[in-house]
């Protein structure tokens, strides 16, 4: 199965290939919005579009949206640090 | 992920169009629906989503790491993480850990007490939608059934034509039939009527000559007979008479 580089799924791309396959990658806005949409189509049919979904669902989702509001308000907490010198 | 199926088979479909210039003519034609995906029937939903352990982690990351670490790997990853990440106080402990801890808990005690309430009402507006719809369906089909049995008594009906028509035709040379009877005896009756004239006629005919010559006859008869012949044969009468009369007398 001689598939070409561009077409490589991550999992299969060795860690030495990994910037080549990176620079591959459609970068162009319809490209990046095709990426977006099929991360966000994966997710959907995987966690939320079933006969019982479950908690998992949207609790990924909100705590991803609290790990990425800590990251972008780390610049304030860091006033609040017990010590200097870690 | 659909989708990204279709995306992928998008390539493999392209690759199978005749490359441009080596058709000739026949550019205008390209073979469609060559790939073998079909979207109806749909396939049905999933049962159950993927497995997320403590309602945070997807079970394929434990998966991934159970052939390096075993089953206690991603712990271990998990409290070296956190111990890392507060000793270098990238997360930092302040008031809004507290409230953290305080949602936290009052979520996932919520969650553990009511979870399969919701759970289960959520499943029965999941059944009632479901069973609307399929109730929807089956009288669909039901209805589409009858049609199908209507249509097919009709194509049996059809089959009854030959007779329908044999008995009409059947109708129409009994008419026939019946008109060229009645007209006949019509024919009939009115050659016999004629007939029965001459007949009458000629009998009429015989009669009054018959009559005329017998009348003729009595008559000329009657005029030949002179009173002398009269007195004569009445005497011979009565000389006959006392003839036999006397035979008469000796045969009693």
């Amino acid at each position: 199965a001689a598939v070409p580089l561009k077409d490589m799924k991550l999992m299969d791309v060795k860690l030495g290939q990994l910037p080549t396959w990176l620079a591959m990658r459609d970068f162009t806005p319809g490209g990046i919005l095709g990426a977006i949409r099929r991360g966000y189509d994966r997710y959907y049919n995987k966690y939320i579009n079933v006969r019982k979904g479950g908690l998992g669902g949207i609790s990924m989702v909100l705590a991803g949206y609290v790990v990425i509001s800590y990251i972008w308000s780390y610049s304030h907490l860091k006033h609040d640090r017990h010590r200097k010198y870690h | 992920m659909l989708s990204r199926l279709l995306l992928r088979a998008a390539p493999a479909a392209l690759r199978s169009l005749p490359p441009p210039g080596a058709v000739g003519v026949l550019h205008a034609t390209r073979p469609l629906h060559t790939t073998q995906q079909s979207w109806a029937p749909l396939p049905p939903l999933p049962e159950k989503g993927g497995e997320v352990r403590h309602g945070l982690i997807p079970e394929e990351f434990f998966q991934f790491l159970y052939p390096k670490t075993g089953v206690t790997g991603p712990y271990m990853l998990g409290t070296g993480l956190v111990l890392y990440l507060l000793s270098k106080e990238i997360y930092v402990v302040n008031h809004e850990t507290v409230a953290a801890a305080c949602i936290l808990s009052v979520i996932i005690y919520g969650v553990k007490r009511f979870g399969s309430d919701v759970a289960a009402f959520a499943d029965k507006l999941n059944e009632e939608k479901i069973a609307k719809a399929s109730a929807v369906k089956n009288e669909a089909i039901r209805d589409l059934e009858t049609a199908i049995e209507a249509e097919k008594k009709e194509q049996w009906r059809v089959e009854g034509r030959s007779y329908l028509f044999d008995a009409k035709r059947n109708n129409v040379a009994m008419l026939l039939e019946t008109n060229y009877r009645e007209r006949l005896l019509m024919v009939y009756n009115e050659v016999k009527k004629r007939l029965d004239y001459q007949v009458a006629m000629q009998n009429l005919k015989r009669q009054k000559e018959q009559d005329h010559m017998i009348q003729w006859v009595e008559k000329n008869v009657i005029q030949s007979i002179t009173p002398q012949q009269q007195k004569e044969s009445i005497a011979k009468c009565i000389l006959d008479l006392k003839a036999l009369s006397k035979s008469a007398q000796a045969a009693v």
